[in-house]
């Protein structure tokens, strides 16, 4: 695991970078790091951020210091060992009809396809989770055909429901709350992929893999209205 | 029922907050709490909480409420602000209540808060502290995930906060005056993760010149109108982590400090980071107030912040209990409801 930069980021944390690119090679890396603290649990560490390339580690320097925990890290890092990175599969039940998937024409214009055929080329491969990040719960999914790489749109809009699925790049993202939007909506998700409420979990982590799957407007409308709209029920969707 | 306070006005941005909840923001939660952890601390403190617990942080334009519990001991710290207090009917001439000093409140008094100055935020704590469940590990609201606090938002009118205890514990009411240097205008910085994305001359530039604090500044971020930095080499980058202080200048080259409910990720460039000893003086900056960055090295950076601890281990050392004066006995003698711990308003 070579070819990493420790950068500042204040004095109670540090970036373990290992490029400057979304690459999944890149990504597997911060990730094995992350599994690798994870395991070595270096006292003095309060959390980890995983990114697409890089690692935010955030630290009590009246614990540890700095130098110290640069030291530790760096060892792990540099380990030639194979560190194996604990990941789960998903399915992820997604509407891709109107009303839900609100720029299901603009996506099929710009991929030049039919507008039946955008669901099954957005949920032909396993996409693999980078990061979570922007709102609670969110997951970074990669990578998309590149048939379907639009850009963000022009003007985002200044909300998407919740459960919105957006695409832009390679990059697909579920929203689990409304929010302002600027990626191309393709879909939406019938689930609450965390709960934040109540007994909150977030079952999605970085390093898992989802695997899409289209449902009609009928089963999402269903799917929205029983109670397995919750986090809880979600569980059931987990693969492996 | 839990005895609570009623919202008749809800301020500005009034909200629930403590030391926030950090281990999440691998799942897009930052850490969030106090915009000034200081000021919550003492205000705990002036009643009797422990100092970590959930207080409001009343921001710029402060609230109004009603006491519906037999007795609620109250006390506000880390800004100056017209605060009375009336009686139900409104029958009687408002008492003015001091920031910095503890006070106890009956059912039906309603307290009326002004306009804040000399600090962007206050905090009121209240004596047993708020009737909420922790949402992952604190009470802190993270409006923008609706998470925490009460309902996951800002107070708004008609909203009922639950308190913890019915009645407040009769006991002489406590004082503490602002720390020296509560309110400052100079923050000391580290190296960001993007330091090098921009020249020497340019990082020189940001630390000579005044910004002011904009419009739109938030808990999330304070956005600074100045001279504009310029990129080495772009300004968009993949994505990579944030932590509180963390100065990032996207396209337009004018800095935003991202603050406590700071987004995890970033895709901008970030020039530096405010230490995070002076974090807490940053959140009082207010908007429209000028301030400058200075940069220290990382040695000074864990000085400041062995300080500050110990200047946090100290803050109860720094109450002093306060003598009934004559206007207050002849208050307690007259026709309004009981209260203590107030000078009448002039």
């Amino acid at each position: 695991m070579s070819n990493f930069r420790i950068l500042p980021a204040g004095d109670r944390a540090f970036v373990v970078e290992f490029g400057d690119v979304i690459s999944r090679a890149v990504n597997a890396k911060a990730l094995e790091l992350d599994a690798r603290l994870a395991t070595a649990a270096p006292p003095g560490i309060i959390e980890t951020v995983p990114t697409f390339r890089s690692l935010l580690i955030c630290f009590d320097p009246s614990i540890c210091s700095p130098e110290k925990l640069f030291a530790a890290v760096a060892r792990l890092a540099e380990a030639q060992n194979e560190t194996s990175v604990e990941t789960r599969r998903w399915r992820v039940p997604v509407c891709y009809q109107p009303p839900y998937a609100i720029d299901l024409e603009d996506i099929a214009r710009y991929a030049d396809v039919s507008t039946n055929d955008v669901a099954s080329i957005h949920a032909a491969l396993p996409q693999h989770i980078y990061m979570l990040g922007f709102l609670p719960g969110q997951p970074y999914l990669g990578d998309l055909n590149d048939i379907l790489a639009l850009p963000r749109r022009r003007s985002p809009r200044p909300k998407v429901a919740a459960g919105s699925v957006g695409i832009a790049g390679r990059m697909t993202c579920v929203f689990p709350r409304e929010t302002p939007c600027g990626l191309n909506v393709i879909g939406r998700c019938p689930l609450a992929l965390s709960q934040s409420q109540g007994r909150p979990r977030f079952l999605l982590s970085p390093g898992d893999q989802v695997i899409f799957e289209p449902i009609s407007v009928r089963e999402f409308d269903l799917l929205s209205q029983s109670p397995a709209g919750d986090a809880s029920a979600f569980e059931r969707y987990q693969i492996s | 029922m839990h005895a609570s306070i009623q919202f008749i006005a809800p301020g500005l941005s009034t909200t629930v907050q403590d030391l926030g909840r950090p281990g999440y923001s691998r799942y897009g939660v930052p850490t969030g709490g106090a915009i000034d952890p200081v000021g919550l601390r003492a205000a705990n403190i002036l009643v009797g909480n422990a100092s970590d617990c959930g207080a409001l942080e009343i921001a710029y334009v402060g609230p109004s409420f009603v006491v519906n519990a037999n007795s609620a001991r109250i006390a506000f710290f880390g800004a100056s602000a017209q605060i009375e207090i009336l009686n139900e009917e409104l029958s009687c001439e408002p008492i003015r209540m001091r920031t910095g000093q503890s006070a106890l409140l009956h059912r039906g008094q309603v307290v009326k808060v002004g306009s804040l100055s000399g600090s962007a935020v206050m905090y009121m704590a209240i004596e047993g502290g708020f009737a909420i469940d922790p949402v992952l590990g604190s009470i802190s609201t993270y409006a923008r995930g609706a998470l925490g606090g009460f309902e996951g938002r800002r107070l708004q009118a008609g909203d009922r906060l639950p308190l913890r205890l019915h009645e407040a514990d009769e006991r002489p009411e406590i004082t503490m005056e602002l720390p020296e240097d509560w309110r400052r205008t100079k923050f000391r910085v580290v190296d960001g993760a993007q330091t090098d994305y921009f020249s020497p001359e340019v990082f020189d530039r940001f630390c000579i010149s005044e910004y002011s604090i904009g419009a739109g500044s938030d808990r999330m971020g304070m956005r600074l109108d100045g001279p504009a930095l310029t990129h080495l080499r772009g300004f968009n980058i993949v994505s990579d982590g944030i932590v509180p202080g963390s100065i990032q200048v996207p396209g337009d080259g004018l800095p935003i400090v991202l603050l406590r409910d700071h987004q995890t990720t970033g895709g901008y460039p970030k020039i530096a980071t405010v230490i995070s000893a002076d974090l807490a003086a940053l959140g009082r900056a207010p908007i429209g107030s000028t301030i400058m960055f200075e940069r220290v090295s990382m040695e000074a950076a864990s000085i400041a912040f062995s300080e500050m601890a110990s200047d946090i281990e100290q803050l109860p050392n720094k109450v002093r209990q306060v003598e009934l004066q004559a206007g207050a006995i002849e208050f307690r003698l007259g026709s309004c409801n009981l209260i203590s711990g107030v000078s009448f308003a002039h």
